[in-house]
């Protein structure tokens, strides 16, 4: 066994577009995706996510690079040569056939005996909570199952890697969640590393074991989903998952992790951590989450910066407040600890408050 | 596109087949020009000249040069006359039939009502049975029907009802119906019901809705029903020849008879000329489809 | 009364249908209903039409004859059953032909890029529109003694030096089934181009993923996927080629005598109307059966309507 399942090596793939022009759909990209992974592609719809898992699927070649499974490279190997599965976005069910034929279908291919096809097809479905529908059409299923019978046709084949195209999209949102969980239930017993695409950032950071962020065909960064929300790389990555407020400034000094920023707006500086590929003197971001932000009701530390509420709204777990400070408008979330009814306080709209923006909470980024 | 859909037997394939169907037209059109009245090799196109000058059974020049045998074309007075018996019952029966056509369509993809079931079969059997089925029956109804009338009503001699013009023209309106209206429901499904539901709650009743919302929107369907309707009826030989009488002899009739007695270039020339008049026909069609996309 | 009409939607859907009754029933099931009639009838001797009640005409195109050479009052004829059958082998011949035609140029215009599919598609209705009659006339010129074909072999036998004799094409049984099958080719295209175009890329891929080759996948996938298609076009071709006479008639000459043929010389030649008239419903009923049972095992939908 080698030592990744699935390996980009400076893949790159470009398509003519209708109207003729040249157009690189994934740009030098490298993923080392490792055995029994949770592994996330995530991005912005044309980032190039889907597009890759294709090229990993065979279903599209690579213009330049390499597309490594288990150690081989794949070259220009079709799909139906290649030790991966897909479930894809619109499940791709075959509607002539029955639940049965569709999950059976691949095993035959591989001239499986008749008597193993029908225990293992029996066992994918009962792994799916599908036992007793081998005789139902797909069109007389429900999205949710229809989505199970894709999952049990492409796990019967026991790939080296399961690959999955937004396999969630379609379903309404609390049946989402429940097959989020489920999904990634039933990764960790069957082991097989599986490559997950998705737009949703909440969906990738649920389930994935790590995340690849994309934007415009490149990788931006590869991590944990800790470490892509709490230290993103870059603004992209940083505003695509979760929330984030940005403020304009230069860099003034840096010291080992840590940098000053000055921002004009507000005639100080600040300190933060600093972000990769950072240089005194450079103008940079200043970023912070609108729930890492303190509230104070009077300037205790020397830091705090003093805003003014433009408007408050209340959403359950949490009030969200608009501040405008200096001429720059800053998000702040404050968690409803206590009930909102009991609470001693409210904050209005015109009230003036103080913020503290603690230099472990606060991100700077390089400007591009 | 992926690599791996298109093999080289089905380029062959697909090459082989459109050679076999354009072929046979290719030689139908060159064939006009020839030289040769006899028809049987081509000789070479006709030159230009004062007078037409014949040589045995060949021509050597024409007023009208290659074009000689469309000029020949034009002088046939039966030519002439079924060129315009064709286009007559095209007209008609293209009329007729895209209006009953749309209001059948319209009832049947919006209205509830006794006997739909019924009209909706009555509307499919056109298309599965064979065109000489229907073609015998309404042959068998107006030999019927007019002996009848003759002897009641005492007529004799000329005055004798009998086949002609208007039995081609109600039969070809009755095949066209089923066609305009599949199109049109096709077209009447393909929209919401809602846009029809937002007029009249502002006040606009049916006859208005009907004018100002779903004729602009169905227009498409009704005008490539209408072409429909009148190619049908410009290509139809089957129904027509059961159904004519003296004097409305139709183009596909017109040369059927004539194959089946001498092959002339003049026959190559009316295909030519045909050839030409459904190119644009069907581009016409293609042209209307893209706009509804 | 405008009022009534106005707030009474049945009525107003029963009037926008009324014009089409009046012709469906005027002149499709009267005239049915009278074939039938007419066909229980005897020819008068003048070619008009007795009614009565007799199955003669039905019994007549079973083999039941009566003017027999051999004096005897009845004896067995099977011209009529040969013709129906003709009618019937033809038909399959050209359906199956037609299908093994029309199937890889349908995959290849609904695998073509979209930009070409419209001038691919334009290709096959130019052919298809464009008269009936003169379609046939095409072929005569191709088939006949001095035709095309024959120039063309003369040709290469008089460069090779070899003694040519023209072949006999036309008005042989081989040249009413090229007709025919160059007649209705575009009826099959269309429909299973409808079919092959409505199948989402991304059933070849599964079919690709779970390692079926493209042979395989398209034994599994492509062709029950476009059965819908076949069936559609094979309803377009089979129907029309049972009832015509002009191919035949003009290809066939006097060799290829089929029941549209029968049909046709019984009401105008022979005018024997009753056993024409049998004749017709025989034809239509066969249809009819064979199309049940066909869309029963298949069904059809809208592909028919591409055509």
């Amino acid at each position: 066994m080698s030592e990744f399942a699935v390996e980009l090596r400076n893949v790159v793939k470009r398509f003519i577009t209708p109207e003729g022009h040249e157009m690189v759909a994934v740009d030098h990209v490298n993923l080392q995706i490792r055995h029994g992974e949770f592994f996330s592609l995530l991005g912005p719809s044309g980032c190039g996510k889907t597009t890759s898992l294709r090229m990993i699927a065979g279903f599209e070649l690579p213009s330049e690079g390499e597309v490594l499974i288990d150690g081989q490279p794949q070259g220009k190997k079709p799909p139906y040569m290649r030790p991966v599965n897909t479930v894809f976005q619109n499940y791709a069910l075959f509607q002539h056939m029955t639940v049965f034929e569709n999950v059976a279908f691949g095993l035959e291919m591989e001239k499986v005996p008749k008597e193993e096809i029908r225990r293992r097809v029996g066992e994918a479905l009962e792994m799916v909570k599908l036992s007793g529908m081998e005789r139902r059409r797909p069109r007389q299923l429900s999205g949710g199952q229809q989505q199970r019978v894709a999952l049990a046709r492409a796990l019967v084949k026991r790939p080296k890697v399961l690959l999955l195209d937004e396999p969630l999209g379609a379903l309404d949102l609390k049946l989402r969640k429940e097959m989020q969980l489920e999904l990634k239930a039933l990764q960790k017993e069957v082991g097989i590393t599986f490559i997950f695409v998705t737009h949703d950032q909440e969906e990738a950071l649920t389930m994935s074991d790590r995340i690849a962020v994309m934007n415009q065909g490149k990788v931006l960064q590869i991590g944990s989903p800790m470490e892509i929300y709490e230290r993103p790389n870059n603004r992209f990555v940083a505003d695509f998952i979760g929330e984030t407020n940005f403020v304009e400034g230069e860099v003034r000094s840096m010291e080992g992790e840590w940098a000053q920023i000055y921002i004009p707006a507000w005639g100080r500086e600040l300190s933060g951590r600093a972000g990769p590929g950072l240089q005194v003197g450079q103008k940079a971001w200043l970023s912070i989450r609108p729930e890492k932000i303190r509230l104070l009701d009077e300037p205790r530390v020397n830091e705090s910066i003093q805003g003014r509420i433009l408007d408050v709204s209340y959403v359950g777990a949490d009030t969200r407040l608009f501040l405008e400070v200096s001429g720059v408008r800053l998000k702040v979330w404050e968690q409803n600890r206590l009930s909102s009814l009991e609470a001693t306080h409210f904050y209005r709209a015109g009230d003036a408050v103080y913020l503290a923006l603690f230099r472990e909470n606060v991100l700077i980024l390089r400007r591009e | 596109m992926n690599p791996y859909q298109r093999s080289w037997f089905v380029r062959l394939a697909t090459i082989l087949v459109y050679f076999f169907l354009y072929a046979p037209i290719v030689i139908l059109i060159l064939f006009a020009f020839n030289a040769s009245r006899t028809n049987i090799t081509f000789q070479g196109f006709i030159p230009y000249g004062e007078r037409l000058v014949m040589e045995g059974s060949l021509v050597r020049a024409s007023p009208c040069g290659p074009f000689h045998w469309f000029c020949e074309l034009a002088k046939n007075r039966e030519v002439t006359h079924a060129a315009r018996n064709t286009l007559s019952i095209a007209f008609t029966s293209t009329l007729i039939s895209t209006i009953i056509g749309t209001m059948a369509a319209l009832a049947l993809q919006r209205y509830e009502f006794r006997l739909k079931t019924f009209s909706q079969i009555s509307l499919y059997i056109p298309i599965v049975i064979p065109e000489i089925v229907m073609g015998i029956g309404i042959l068998v109804l107006f030999t019927q029907l007019f002996s009848l009338l003759n002897s009641l009503l005492g007529l004799s001699g000329d005055a004798r009802l009998g086949l002609g013009l208007g039995t081609v023209t109600a039969s070809h309106i009755a095949f066209s119906i089923p066609f305009v209206t599949l199109v049109v429901q096709a077209r009447l499904h393909g929209f919401d019901k809602s846009y029809e539901e937002a007029a009249m709650d502002l006040g606009a009743n049916e006859w208005v809705t009907f004018w100002r919302v779903t004729f602009p929107m169905i227009l498409p369907g009704v005008l490539s029903g209408a072409l429909l309707a009148f190619t049908l009826s410009l290509d139809d030989f089957v129904i027509t020849f059961f159904t004519t009488g003296p004097g409305a002899t139709t183009l596909p009739i017109y040369v059927y008879g004539l194959l089946r007695r001498i092959i002339t270039p003049q026959v190559n020339a009316l295909s030519a000329l045909w050839v030409s008049v459904v190119f644009l026909a069907v581009l016409a069609i293609q042209r209307l489809e893209n706009r509804q996309v | 009364m405008l009022r009534t009409l106005r707030e009474n939607r049945p009525l107003q859907g029963f009037l926008l249908i009324l014009p089409t009754l009046v012709f469906m029933v005027g002149l499709l099931i009267i005239p049915l209903m009278l074939t039938l009639v007419v066909s229980f009838g005897r020819r008068s001797p003048d070619g008009g039409v007795i009614f009565t009640f007799s199955l003669e005409n039905y019994l007549r195109l079973l083999g039941y004859e009566r003017n027999c050479p051999s004096g005897e009052a009845v004896c067995f004829n099977p011209l009529y059953l040969q013709i129906l059958w003709r009618s019937i082998t033809l038909a399959f011949n050209t359906t199956v032909l037609v299908i093994v035609l029309a199937y890889p140029l349908a995959y290849y215009i609904a695998r073509a890029p979209a930009r070409w599919r419209t001038a691919l598609l334009f290709m096959v209705l130019v052919p298809m529109w464009t008269n009936f009659v003169i379609r046939v006339y095409a072929w005569m010129m191709i088939l006949r003694k001095e035709g095309v074909i024959n120039l063309a072999l003369g040709w290469v036998a008089h460069q090779l030096g070899i003694p040519f004799q023209p072949l006999e094409m036309l008005y042989t049984p081989g040249a009413v089934l090229v007709g025919m099958v160059y007649e209705f080719l575009p009826f099959m295209i269309l429909p299973i181009y409808t079919s092959l175009e409505k199948i989402d890329l991304s059933m070849y891929e599964a079919a690709a993923d779970l390692g079926a080759n493209p042979w395989r996948t398209f034994l599994r996938v492509t062709l029950p996927l476009s059965m819908p298609g076949v069936v559609a076009g094979t309803i377009l071709v089979f129907v029309p080629v049972m009832g015509t006479f002009v191919v035949s008639d003009l290809l066939g000459g006097r060799q290829v005598v089929l029941v549209g043929n029968l049909i046709q010389r019984q009401f105008l030649d022979a005018r024997d109307a009753p056993f024409g008239s049998a004749a017709s419903l025989v034809l239509m009923v066969m249809t009819l059966i064979v199309t049940y049972f066909y869309t029963r095992k298949f069904g059809f939908g809208e592909e028919i309507i591409a055509a």
